[in-house]
C-alpha cells in the first residue's frame, strides 16, 4: 500500500473537515509539521479543536491558523509566546482548555493505547481538577482524566521508510510519537524518505502501524524561538 | 542586603547530591546549572524529552531540533538520552526525578504553590509545573522574597493562603529567596538560614506569615 503523497495538500485531501479534533505535534516551534500546517491553512477548514502543547508564535506554526480564525478551541499547556492568541482569548473569540503538559501527553498516549481515562495526582486541588472525579489510591488523592482520540494527527519526524516506520531527531521528538499513536488518521511530514528495509528494526522509534500518510518536506524553515549560545573557547 | 540571583542559585546548588536527576524551571532556577560542583554527577532533565542537558551551543553547534523546556538552544553531552514527552512525564509522575527547582508567584505556609496564572491578566499556562510538583519527591522554590513594584512598594509572596490559582497543594518542601532559606514544616515556616546582613525582623516584615 502506498503511504507516500506528493504534497502536503494531497496528504490532507479527503481527510480534513470542519469541526474536527486535531492533534499537532511539536514543542514550541521545535518538531512542528510546517508544511502540513501551511496546507491546513490553505484547505480553509474551520472550527477546529486543536490539541497541541503550544500555539506557535505570531505568524509561524499554529499562529498561522489563529490569524485565519480556523481554530475554535485549543487544548494546550502553555501559550505564552503568542500575542494574537492572548488577544483572541481575552476577547472571548477563542476557547482554551489548559491541560498540564504531562497530562496532555498521557491523554494522547493513552488515547492511542485504547485506555479511555486514567488517574493522576497532577492538578489535584487546582482549577484543573474542578468537576472531575477524584479517587483515593493507597492514601493519595488522584483525579480522573479522559484520554483524547483525535480525528487527525499531524506529526513531524526526521525520517520515514516507505512503510511508515519513523525516526525522530533530538528534542524534535517531543509530542510527536504520542500524537501519532492517538490519531485515527495520522499524517507525517519528514525530511527524508528511505526504502522499506533501509532502517534497522532496532532503530525504529515509532512503528509504521501508526502512520497512514507521509509527505516529504526536505527543507523546513525550523525557526528558533530562543537562540542561546556560549562563546567559543579561544583557540 | 541579601543574596544576588547568582548567589541564590549557588545556595540552591548546595541541595544537589551526586547521582541526582534534577529538573530546573525557567528563570532563576536555570542559573543553578552554572553551580553544579565539578566532581558531582548531576543529570538535568528537560521535560520536552531529554536527560543530560549539555551547555549552550557555540554558534556553529546551534541546532533547531535541540532545545530545552525554556525553548533555548542547548547541546547533548556524554550520557544524554532523548525520549518523547509522554515518557518524560512518566519519569516525572513516576517519582524518578530527585529534585525540582521552580520559580513562584506565591507560596503559602502550608506549601501550596501558585505560579501559572493571573486571572484576567496573564494567560500563559502551567506547562509542566503541575506535573513536576505532583510527581517529584522534593520541590524547592527559588524566587525573590517579595514582588517589587515600579513605585518602590512591594507585594508579599509568602502568604497564609495563595490568592492566585494554585499549581499544587502542599507540594513545596523548601523556599530559597534573596533573603533566606525557609522550610515548610507541619508547625509552619521555619527559618533555616538568613542571607548576609538580613535580620530576622526584616525577614518577618517581608513575610506574610509568622516565621518560626
Amino acid at each position: 500500500m502506498n503511504k507516500i503523497y506528493p504534497s502536503a495538500a494531497k496528504a490532507l485531501e479527503g481527510i480534513v473537515k470542519d469541526g474536527q479534533l486535531m492533534a499537532v505535534g511539536g514543542f514550541g516551534l521545535c518538531g512542528i509539521p510546517e508544511a502540513l500546517i501551511d496546507a491546513l491553512r490553505d484547505s480553509a477548514v474551520k472550527n477546529l479543536v486543536v490539541i497541541s502543547n503550544n500555539a506557535g508564535v505570531d505568524g509561524f506554526g499554529l499562529g498561522k491558523l489563529l490569524e485565519t480564525r480556523q481554530i475554535k478551541r485549543m487544548i494546550s499547556s502553555y501559550v505564552g509566546e503568542n500575542k494574537e492568541f492572548e488577544r483572541q482569548y481575552l476577547a472571548g473569540e477563542l476557547e482554551l482548555e489548559f491541560t498540564p503538559q504531562g497530562t496532555l501527553a498521557e491523554k494522547l498516549r493513552a488515547g492511542g493505547a485504547g485506555i479511555p481515562a486514567f488517574f493522576t495526582k497532577t492538578g489535584v486541588g487546582t482549577l484543573v481538577a474542578e468537576g472531575k472525579e477524584l479517587r483515593e489510591f493507597d492514601g493519595e488523592t488522584y483525579v480522573m482524566e479522559r484520554s483524547l482520540v483525535p480525528d487527525v494527527a499531524l506529526v513531524k519526524a526526521q525520517r520515514a521508510d516507505k512503510s511508515g516506520n519513523l525516526q525522530f531527531r533530538y528534542t524534535a521528538r517531543n509530542f510527536n510519537p504520542a500524537a501519532a499513536m492517538a490519531g485515527k488518521i495520522t499524517i507525517v511530514e519528514v525530511e527524508e524518505i528511505v526504502e522499506t528495509g533501509a532502517m534497522e528494526p532496532d532503530q525504529v522509534h515509532l512503528p509504521g502501524i501508526y502512520v497512514h500518510r507521509i509527505v516529504l518536506n526536505a527543507n523546513p524553515e525550523k525557526r528558533i524561538e530562543k537562540r542561546t549560545m556560549r562563546e567559543k573557547a579561544a583557540a | 542586603m541579601g543574596w544576588t540571583q547568582d548567589q541564590m542559585a549557588a545556595r540552591a546548588a548546595n541541595e544537589l547530591q551526586d547521582g541526582f536527576y534534577v529538573n530546573l524551571g525557567i528563570g532563576i532556577p536555570t542559573l543553578v546549572a552554572n553551580f553544579v560542583p565539578a566532581d558531582m554527577e548531576v543529570w538535568l532533565q528537560s521535560e520536552n524529552g531529554m536527560l543530560g542537558i549539555g551547555p549552550f551551543p557555540t554558534e556553529d553547534e546551534v541546532d533547531a531540533d535541540l532545545i530545552n523546556a525554556g525553548k533555548q538552544t542547548v547541546t547533548t553531552m556524554a550520557g544524554s538520552s532523548i525520549f518523547g514527552s509522554h515518557d518524560s512525564f512518566a519519569m516525572i509522575r513516576g517519582g524518578k526525578i530527585n529534585l525540582s527547582i521552580l520559580g513562584a508567584m506565591q507560596v503559602s505556609e502550608k506549601g501550596d504553590l501558585a505560579n501559572w496564572m493571573i486571572p484576567g491578566k496573564m494567560v500563559k499556562g502551567m506547562g509542566g509545573a503541575m506535573d513536576l510538583v505532583a510527581g517529584v519527591k522534593r520541590v524547592i522554590i527559588l524566587m525573590e522574597h517579595v514582588a517589587k513594584k515600579k513605585d518602590g512598594s512591594f507585594d508579599l509572596k509568602i502568604l497564609p493562603k495563595c490568592t492566585l490559582p494554585l499549581t499544587g497543594v502542599g507540594v513545596v518542601n523548601r523556599i530559597i529567596t534573596d533573603m533566606a532559606v525557609l522550610d515548610v514544616t507541619p508547625e509552619g515556616l521555619k527559618v533555616v538560614e538568613l542571607a548576609p546582613e538580613v535580620t530576622r525582623e526584616q525577614l518577618q516584615e517581608r513575610t506574610g506569615v509568622t516565621l518560626i
